[in-house]
């Protein structure tokens, strides 16, 4: 295992990524002006890897999933790069893009309760899956496919002709994850798909998708807030926060030793066994419609120095492949004089309230 | 869980049963009712000239001098043998006039129907799918003039230019007088017996009468359902299962008829239902404006006439017709929507 972290922490010797975002920006249209959901996020993912995406809640990482695919409200600015296999998604026309869905990006949701159409039975929804990627095949093989992926996901053949009601929420998205993998995407983005979930049922998931990505061979972007899944089930992780990553790299080293000091804040903030006390971020995440200027972070910031207020730090790649986004790993291009501590005023309880 | 079968039956077999005591509780109301309300019937109906001893003598024949639980015995033991008893003013059986009045409003409510579903629910679903576009306004303003449109005003308004002004229509009664007389009846149902004795002539006379009154309450329907049919498209539109199925890469048509369209549908039928009770109601209106010869018209008349008897009676006709309405659409629900099945 330590062996393939330190592959996936030296690009050079990697395989070529299938999936290649640059400087994605997903802006929402609300009437107090354009939210940046998501701002010149640039990532990777190579096969068959498990890349985890992290943050609070509004930090963008949902939109990011889904930005990927485009499946986002009508009016959402869409801009920048994600290439799949040499194309641009965000250039595609709709017709272009619905057929990348599903044979080649696949997508989970939070709340299997609702994914699935209460009126169709389990059988139906396979078939029309099926039909609209494949629609030379012939019944018995549509039939022998949708039962192996079932079977995949521990649902038993003889439940195949049941309607959604007749499940529990954690057979729903096993029924939601097989109905992805039917089509043998090459990624498949899982956006907090235990959130809604209880803890057991929540780790016979995450054990079903790293099994999967073992057997399968496909890539995952694990989107969620829960740090202990990424820790488990993940090659790699992003650190989103206020619709920007903050820190990327592997997951063992950034959580051994997180760089970014919102990530570390992050990981204070777990609760575990040998919590003895709370810890939480002071303040609240930035707006989206009006962000402060400077580092989005430096507000809730305990390192934070003038040039934080003022400016934003460039992107770091540190020694192990790690990307980070903060002006203490470049003091040498803070100007003169602004590394002195930010002063501002207290952070009172009726702001963090 | 062991297959949707066995739930299904005994759901249907349940609600099947409901219907009784509903049935019970429906005739005691109507009872209770009729007993409450104030004044003698027989003096109301009668007018107030007639003799006392003719009163008490009428009142004796039609069981009102005995105590109230012998008339609730009677009352009941003569609707469970399809007696309906006969009205005061003209000795008419009421269960006649179900069969003769009857068959003409269901005629009439009928026609409506398919015309309020055949125009609502597509204008509907139109308007649902392509939300704010000038067809959505286009649709969303039919629909609120014809649901706030009195049916009698569309009535009076249609009758004035399709009958008076253009001549193209007949504007009141079943069917022209020679129809009437020259037709012989099998059902009572007009258009049902002129195709049973194959004469063609007096379908058409029969169709052209029924043009103006079911497209009058059709169309006022048809606002209800335009309305009712686009909330609940854009509705589903915003459903979870609708943004998983374009994930998979289903065509946006499929999405919309396949999974938006048919789920929104659903919660229409139950209304359907409801809006029965409402058609009849319109059908007193209707049948009133356009001198049609139904049962509403009917209960008009003997209601003008404080006829307490055969007001009762056609009363309990319309009561059956919402229980009956709203088990069929039950049952509908149940057989196209499988969580029915479990509640």
């Amino acid at each position: 295992m330590s062996e393939t972290s330190a592959n996936a922490a030296t690009p050079a010797d990697a395989e070529d990524p299938i999936l290649t975002v640059r400087d994605l920006r997903v802006f929402y249209g609300t009437p107090r002006g354009a939210a940046r959901a998501v701002d010149r996020v640039s990532l990777t993912i190579r096969p068959g890897e498990t890349l985890g995406v992290v943050g609070e809640s509004g930090s963008g990482k949902s939109t990011l999933g889904r930005g990927i695919l485009r499946l986002l409200p009508e009016g959402t600015g869409v801009d920048g790069e994600v290439l799949y296999k040499g194309q641009n998604l965000v250039k595609m026309t709709p017709d272009q893009l619905r057929r990348m869905r599903g044979p080649e990006l696949g997508l989970i949701f939070q709340e299997p309760m609702t994914r699935l159409n209460p009126l169709l039975r389990i059988q139906e929804h396979f078939e029309e899956a099926l039909k609209q990627h494949h629609p030379e095949l012939k019944r018995d093989e549509l039939r022998r496919r949708a039962l192996a992926a079932l079977g995949r996901t521990g649902i038993p053949p003889t439940r195949y002709r049941q309607y959604p009601h007749e499940f529990s929420g954690g057979m729903r998205q096993r029924i939601m994850i097989a109905l992805a993998l039917v089509l043998n995407p090459t990624l498949l983005i899982a956006d907090e798909p235990t959130t809604a979930l209880d803890v057991i049922v929540e780790a016979q998931i995450i054990r079903l998708l790293a099994d999967l990505k073992k057997t399968t061979g496909t890539a995952v972007m694990l989107i969620t807030h829960n740090l202990g899944i990424v820790a488990e089930a993940c090659d790699r992780v992003a650190v989103m926060y206020g619709g920007k990553i903050v820190e990327e790299g592997d997951a063992r080293s950034v959580f051994a030793d997180p760089q970014h000091p919102y990530t570390q804040a992050l990981l204070r903030s777990t609760i575990s066994l040998e919590t003895t006390e709370l810890h939480t971020i002071p303040g609240a995440p930035p707006s989206l419609i009006n962000p402060p200027q400077g580092c989005l972070f430096s507000p809730r910031c305990g390192h934070a120095m003038k040039v934080c207020a003022r400016k934003a730090p460039a992107e770091q790649r540190l020694e192990d492949g790690r990307r980070v986004e903060c002006w203490l790993h470049c003091p040498g291009a803070i100007p003169a004089g602004e590394e002195a501590p930010l002063e501002r005023q207290e952070i009172t309880v009726a702001d963090e309230a | 869980m062991a297959g949707g079968g066995s739930s299904l039956k005994s759901y249907l077999l349940v609600r099947t049963l409901l219907v009784i005591p509903t049935i019970f509780i429906l005739l005691t109301l109507v009872f209770v009712l009729m007993r409450v309300a104030p004044g003698n019937p027989v003096s109301a109906a009668l007018g107030g000239h007639v003799p006392q001893a003719v009163i008490q003598e009428i009142s004796h024949r039609l069981g009102y001098d005995r105590p109230l639980y012998q008339q609730f015995g009677s009352y009941l033991w003569n609707l469970a043998h399809g007696d309906f008893g006969a009205t005061i003013t003209d000795k008419r059986q009421v269960s006649d006039i179900i069969l003769v009045n009857g068959a003409a409003t269901l005629e009439l409510t009928l026609a409506a129907a398919i015309v309020a579903l055949a125009v609502g629910i597509p204008i509907g679903l139109i308007a649902g799918r392509f939300r704010d576009r000038p067809i959505d306004a286009a649709s969303r303003i039919f629909g609120i003039i014809m649901y706030a449109m009195p049916v009698f005003v569309l009535g009076l308004l249609a009758q004035i230019v399709f009958g008076s002004w253009l001549g193209w229509l007949p504007i009141s009664d079943q069917a022209s007088p020679m129809t009437s007389a020259l037709m012989t009846t099998h059902t009572n149902l007009l258009l049902v017996d002129a195709v049973i004795d194959g004469d063609w002539d007096s379908f058409w006379d029969v169709l052209q009468h029924l043009v103006l009154p079911a497209g009058t309450l059709g169309l006022v329907f048809a606002g209800v359902f335009v309305r009712l049919v686009r909330i609940n498209v854009i509705r589903t539109l915003k459903d979870d299962y609708i943004e998983a199925a374009r994930a998979r890469g289903i065509r946006e048509q499929a999405v919309v008829y396949r999974h938006a369209f048919r789920n929104a549908l659903v919660p229409v039928i139950t209304v359907i239902g409801l809006e029965i009770a409402l058609l009849m109601g319109g059908a007193v209106l209707t049948e009133t404006t356009f001198n049609w010869p139904g049962i509403g018209h009917a209960l008009y008349t003997y209601l003008q006439n404080r006829d307490y008897a055969a007001v009762q009676g056609i009363v309990i006709v319309f009561g059956l017709v919402v229980v009956f309405a709203s088990l069929l659409v039950d049952i509908l629900s149940a057989l196209i929507d499988p969580r029915m099945r479990y509640q």
